[in-house]
């Protein structure tokens, strides 16, 4: 390979990632654009539905109001997918170091998940204050993923190393530190991603059950109290808020992934590495 | 067993009596299998895929335990702490791909806590031994697989094995690879004084590194012929091309091709 090919392949590289960032932005913006002609033209009254110029507005308007309620959602989302992060991870855990107990408790867990979250929401709040049963909400959605994936992944070592663990007299926690927490790290971090999307839904979904139940001031009860009040562009702009936040946890667990495993793992090798 | 038998083969590292393997699914994998290993030697076990050479290797090691007969440690300093003193090669570099070449090569050391200097004296010794002194820090994927198979043999070596089992290590690599690490493996094996059961299908490659060959039938495996080869180390390239080296070859081949026939029978009812 010479000099000149690879500087081509760079600029095509760069024109490449160029490209990636810059075709969904102008699909956005060509969306808003097209999106504010129309309630122009046909003047379409805000309540029904309002032009992204008057949703950034409310935006800005209700800031005070609404990054309370960001907040508020934020605290349970983080608190939830921490909760399912060592949860999650824990109970791996210990199902890795005592069949008897993964027989006796995987069903169970099995069976939460299953169960819709938004039938399982109205319950939790008749029996937990408010705040606890939206994070116990987040929990439940958010800690399967992580519980799967890492009884997945400690399941998932290299016979070869194993046996040369045996070959060395390691004991059951050096076995634990040194291989199978390693071998599981790409599995556990997949199951936290996916943890860190959950979460938020989990929260939004028992904001939503608590908002009509009339108490609660996350930004998911925000958007069923706007609907309440025909406040149709407060309800886009907390739908705006939800987004972005969902946008952020997903590209910072992915971040996180990225600095743990870019030395070793497949996933995070470039083809030409 | 008695005295006499012995003191006959004090000079034995351990011995296999009658050893025979079953797997839960009904394969025998190895049938009254006889054997001794001597101190210092280098002993390939040669016989075609799926003769139960690696069971064997398995079975010394202690990572499997025989289904009949057992295998027994005749050195005094064996017999006290068997495990810590085998280093074990598999066919695969078999490397933790999230650490270091240098954590990979320490991890025998680290199990059994031994202080950092030690390991990093220890580690730094058996890396320069096979000549990957300047890879410490890399990581697995980041090498050939030549390099990745060097890593796992110094692994091997920080323990100072007094027994060095190695499953048909260089099968999966390239022929000039093969042949340096070939090479460098009779220099360890020199520099250490240890002693060494190798197991492989290639005559070659078993004629230019043993000191003994045991040739063994296909499965069930059992030994069918053993040949010494007495070409005096070190040995290199001008070995490699010598008429002597030619002779063993060719009579390995025969002990091989024999023992295929020998078996068939019982090959067959398996």
């Amino acid at each position: 390979m010479n000099a000149t090919q690879t500087g081509q392949e760079r600029r095509q590289e760069r024109r490449d990632r160029v490209l990636r960032m810059a075709l969904p932005i102008l699909v956005l913006a060509l969306v808003l654009l097209i999106w504010e002609a129309i309630v122009r033209i046909n003047h379409i009254p805000p309540y029904v539905l309002p032009g992204p110029g008057l949703i950034v507005g409310t935006l800005v308007d209700d800031w005070e109001l609404l990054s309370q309620s960001l907040l508020v959602t934020l605290v349970t989302t983080v608190e939830g997918f921490l909760l399912a992060a060592f949860g999650g991870v824990g109970l791996a855990l210990l199902f890795n170091q005592s069949r008897l107990l993964e027989y006796s408790l995987y069903p169970y867990a099995v069976i939460l998940q299953v169960t819709p979250i938004v039938a399982i929401a109205p319950l939790l709040l008749i029996y937990l204050p408010q705040p606890l049963a939206v994070l116990a909400c987040a929990w439940i959605v958010a800690f399967f993923p992580v519980l799967a994936n890492t009884t997945l992944g400690l399941h998932s070592v290299d016979r070869n190393l194993s046996d040369l663990f045996t070959l060395y007299g390691a004991s059951r926690r050096q076995v634990l530190w040194h291989l199978k927490l390693p071998s599981a790290l790409p599995y556990i971090l997949g199951g936290l991603q996916i943890a860190g999307g959950l979460s938020l839904i989990g929260a939004v979904v028992a904001e939503i059950a608590a908002g009509s139940a009339g108490a609660g001031s996350g930004l998911a009860y925000r958007i069923a109290e706007s609907g309440y009040r025909l406040n149709i562009p407060r309800m886009f702009a907390a739908l705006l808020l939800l987004s972005i936040a969902g946008i952020a946890i997903f590209y910072v667990l992915s971040f996180v992934n990225h600095l743990a495993l870019r030395r070793w793992h497949e996933s995070a090798l470039s083809r030409e590495a | 067993m008695p005295p006499a038998f012995k003191s006959q083969i004090a000079s034995s590292l351990l011995a296999l009596h009658g050893v025979s393997k079953a797997f839960p699914n009904g394969t025998l994998a190895l049938s009254n299998l006889n054997f001794d290993v001597r101190a210092g030697e280098f002993l390939s076990l040669l016989g075609p895929s799926g003769c139960g050479k690696s069971t064997a290797l398995r079975i010394i090691a202690g990572l499997s335990p025989p289904s009949q007969g057992s295998v027994e440690w005749l050195a005094q300093a064996m017999a006290a702490d068997q495990t810590s003193r085998i280093g074990f090669v598999f066919q695969e570099p078999t490397l933790m791909p999230w650490a270091s070449v240098f954590d990979n090569a320490a991890l025998p050391l680290v199990l059994k806590g031994v202080p950092a200097e030690t390991i990093a004296k220890r580690v730094s010794g058996a890396l320069d031994r096979v000549g990957l002194a300047k890879f410490a820090k890399a990581f697995p994927r980041e090498l050939s697989g030549g390099m990745r198979m060097r890593v796992s043999i110094a692994r091997a070596l920080v323990t100072e094995p007094q027994l060095l089992l190695m499953d048909e290590p260089f099968a999966a690599l390239d022929e000039i690879t093969r042949f340096k690490l070939n090479n460098d493996l009779l220099q360890v094996w020199q520099a250490t004084g240890t002693t060494v059961v190798f197991v492989t299908h290639s005559v070659f490659e078993s004629v230019y590194l043993s000191s003994r060959i045991l040739v063994l039938t296909a499965r069930p495996g059992r030994v069918s012929a053993e040949l010494a080869i007495e070409a005096p180390y070190p040995r290199d390239q001008n070995f490699r091309t010598s008429a002597e080296y030619a002779a063993y070859c060719r009579r390995a081949s025969t002990a091989l091709a024999q023992a295929m026939i020998d078996d068939k029978p019982a090959g067959d009812q398996a």
